[in-house]
């Protein structure tokens, strides 16, 4: 068997940084729960209240807007069903979405269309992925008065970074809340919540170097949001469960150590993808960047190479690699492991022949030149599917 | 690697053999249920995480590979013509003919390796002159020459059966359970994979509709009436709801299905019987069938094999069993055996009734 030579699938989830783990570790052995009244239950709590603001302060929010869930995918379930049965409520069915977003998105709509009665207004995307403010401005004067907005910040497969102060411009032209789904940009990207005007924002820890199974979900005070999960009434009510100081903590360390120093950051990994995507398209001349273009500055995730590979499976390519130790990935989600075409390439205008031979490439806190060289001397091996 | 216990245990053996083995799961169906239901249905959720499972215990690399449009191409739509033009075809013969062993095989070599292993019951053995043949397993319940029957020469050369020689299935699942594999006391899949609920009938009906028609007799007077003739089979005795009881009280047997005029003719079981069958579609696992050869013909995954005579002629090999077989229908395959060595396989175009022989 190979041994584990290069990861580079960060999209998927990023190795919990050394810092993250001990604070996790050492939080988890103090007893508490954050909701008791005793002593050490006010322990806890200030542990998970320090955390919260630690996460504001990052996310440019108040404190009391940070509502911690188990991660991304609930935070966009609350987002997305909590407003939308909030504006339903007041007769509000529509939800704007564009296409290719992520699945957490799309099945909770689907599933609001099926047997709650919203009503979903697609929006089409550019060949890179990207939602025009234009056309959510048409959009918004066209279908009157909509529950919300939904719209990727960065798109987790192909890396396009939309224009989210635009997008929320438009938005709340049309006073209807915005959500933006951030778990693939907060870390990569500045993600600034009260700077970009939008009034839902999802965070997942584990995309950062933090701790699977805690996430954000950053509520302004004027949006009205129904909660999902019934109980204790914990995180302002919306959403109850117990609360998970210790994670919160690692998080917070998390986003901490992702968010200093973001740009050094950022040119390190752009270095590090340029020079993976040179060597990709020198042993596969005829592979085409999807996405965004990587020379032009903010546009795309700094971390982020996506390219298809014409007559090409990307599964094989992905089998191949990860014969040779490389880790990457496909791109698109996975349901029983079976790999299906793109919908966000789809979404994008590429025929699924095209965009069957997919391969997203991404880098992260870990990553080295190391990581690269692994993956130039495997690129040879993908000659004889490509 | 199905998640069953079979698959699980050939793997096994395969890598301690020696080999450098990777598992791959196939994904047949379009939308995989997620439980397992008994013995019925595959490819689900469940059924994938058993394989993998298993891969990890025996520290190989696992992949699901999605193949469930050819699946649905190659066989689920051919099952549904032949259905529809009259025949009675065996799905799982057409999966090995094109997915396990071409769209897998293909795959797999395009990407470097070098055999398909799998935990069919079946041996593929080395001739003195260097050739493969496919041979009965040992255990001959167990035997599943039949379905791979389809295997050209050139398939065989990259196949692997580990199971082949093991004396009885029961063995298989001690192994299994002696390597700590889960799938150990898994049951065993029945009927057709894609059709869960294991309703034949209700599931060609959705699909060709369900229009009601005669049932006749040999001499083409109507018996009765049916729902849908092209979810009949040659040699189906239950589920005819037949008005006027044969005249000698004798119970009768579907004979013949006619789609184009939507008729299910019906007789005595005496009628049932084939003197002689043909095919223009036949493969063979190496060298071409000879021009008139003695061989064993088998026409069902569990039949018994009967002693024959077979001839190459006219674009197509015309068999001739020593004693007739009972309720053969179009579409169905024939395996032609030298002993335990599967010669090849023939589609069955049309039968011959031994009475008309006679």
């Amino acid at each position: 068997m190979q041994v584990m030579a290069a990861y580079l699938d960060h999209a998927a989830g990023s190795p919990m940084r050394a810092a993250a783990a001990a604070a996790l570790v050492e939080a988890l052995g103090r007893a508490g729960n954050p909701s008791s009244v005793h002593r050490h239950g006010q322990a806890a709590r200030a542990m998970l209240e320090d955390a919260r603001e630690r996460l504001a302060a990052l996310l440019d929010c108040a404190p009391l807007d940070v509502v911690l869930t188990s991660g991304g995918t609930e935070s966009v379930n609350l987002a997305i069903t909590g407003a939308y049965r909030a504006g339903a409520a007041a007769g509000r069915r529509g939800v704007l979405a564009p296409g290719g977003e992520h699945a957490a998105t799309v099945e909770t709509i689907d599933a609001l269309v099926s047997s709650e009665g919203a009503e979903l207004v697609p929006l089409p995307v550019d060949g890179d992925g990207r939602l025009s403010p234009a056309v959510l401005t048409g959009a918004l004067d066209e279908h009157g008065a909509p529950a919300l907005v939904t719209a990727l910040w960065a798109n987790n497969e192909v890396g396009t970074v939309n224009d989210v102060p635009a997008l929320a411009g438009a938005a709340r032209a049309a006073a209807v809340p915005l959500h933006v789904d951030a778990v693939a940009a907060f870390g990569s990207v500045p993600v600034r919540f009260r700077a970009s005007g939008a009034a839902l924002l999802s965070v997942s820890a584990h995309k950062v170097g933090g701790p699977p199974g805690i996430g954000a979900l950053v509520v302004d005070r004027s949006v009205r949001l129904e909660p999902v999960l019934h109980g204790g009434g914990q995180e302002r009510g919306l959403r109850s469960g117990t609360q998970q100081a210790a994670a919160a903590r690692a998080f917070a360390v998390a986003a901490e150590a992702a968010t200093e120093d973001l740009e050094r950051e950022a040119d390190r990994l752009r270095r590090l993808r340029d020079r993976a995507l040179a060597g990709v398209l020198a042993a596969l001349p005829g592979a085409v960047v999807r996405g965004a273009d990587p020379a032009v500055p903010g546009a795309r995730l700094p971390g982020n190479l996506h390219l298809t590979v014409p007559g090409a499976n990307g599964e094989d390519l992905l089998l191949l690699l990860d014969m040779a130790g490389v880790s990457v990935s496909t791109g698109s989600a996975c349901l029983a492991g079976v790999a299906r075409v793109s919908p966000v390439l789809l979404a994008m205008g590429l025929p699924a022949e095209e965009a069957r031979g997919a391969l997203r490439i991404t880098f992260g806190h870990s990553s080295t030149e190391a990581d690269v060289d692994a993956l130039l001397a495997a690129l040879p091996a993908l000659a004889a599917v490509a | 690697m199905s998640g069953g216990v079979d698959s699980s245990v050939a793997a096994a053996r395969a890598v301690e053999a020696g080999h450098d083995v990777t598992g791959v799961h196939l994904a047949l169906n379009r939308n995989p249920g997620t439980l397992r239901e008994g013995s019925r249905g595959c490819c689900t959720v469940e059924d994938a995480l058993d394989a993998r499972r298993v891969a990890d215990v025996l520290g190989m690399p696992f992949y699901v590979w999605d193949f469930s449009d050819r699946f649905a191409e190659a066989v689920v739509d051919d099952f549904v013509a032949e259905y529809a033009a009259g025949r009675t075809p065996n799905p799982c013969l057409r999966c090995n003919e094109r997915i396990k062993f071409a769209a897998l095989l293909d795959r797999a070599v395009a990407l470097g390796f070098d055999a398909v292993c799998t935990g069919h019951y079946a041996l593929v053995r080395t001739s003195a002159d260097g050739r493969r043949e496919l041979h009965r397993a040992s255990d001959e319940a167990k035997d599943q020459s039949y379905v791979l029957g389809v295997l050209t020469g050139e398939q065989l050369a990259h196949a692997m059966f580990p199971l082949g020689e093991t004396p009885s299935k029961a063995l298989v699942r001690a192994e299994a359970e002696r390597r700590g594999l889960r799938t150990a006391r898994k049951p065993d899949s029945h009927d057709i994979c894609f059709i869960p609920d294991g309703d034949t009938r209700g599931w060609l009906a959705d699909r060709l509709g369900r229009a009601p028609g005669p049932v006749v007799d040999e001499a083409g007077e109507q018996v009765g009436r049916h729902d849908g003739a092209v979810a009949y089979t040659v040699g189906q005795r239950r589920g005819l709801s037949l008005e006027r009881p044969a005249p000698d009280g004798r119970p009768r047997f579907v004979l013949e299905v006619r789609p184009a005029t939507n008729t299910v003719v019906v007789g005595p079981k005496e009628s049932l019987a084939v003197g002689e069958l043909a095919g223009a579609r036949w493969s063979t696992t190496g060298e071409p069938l000879p021009e008139r050869f003695a061989c064993a013909v088998q026409v069902r995954a569990h039949a018994d094999p009967v002693p024959a005579t077979a001839a190459v002629t006219h674009g197509e090999v015309v068999v001739r069993p020593d004693e007739p077989i009972a309720g053969l229908a179009p579409g169905q395959s024939a395996v032609l055996y030298d002993g335990t060595r599967v010669l090849g396989q023939v589609t069955v175009d049309r039968t011959v009734a031994a009475t008309a022989l006679a």
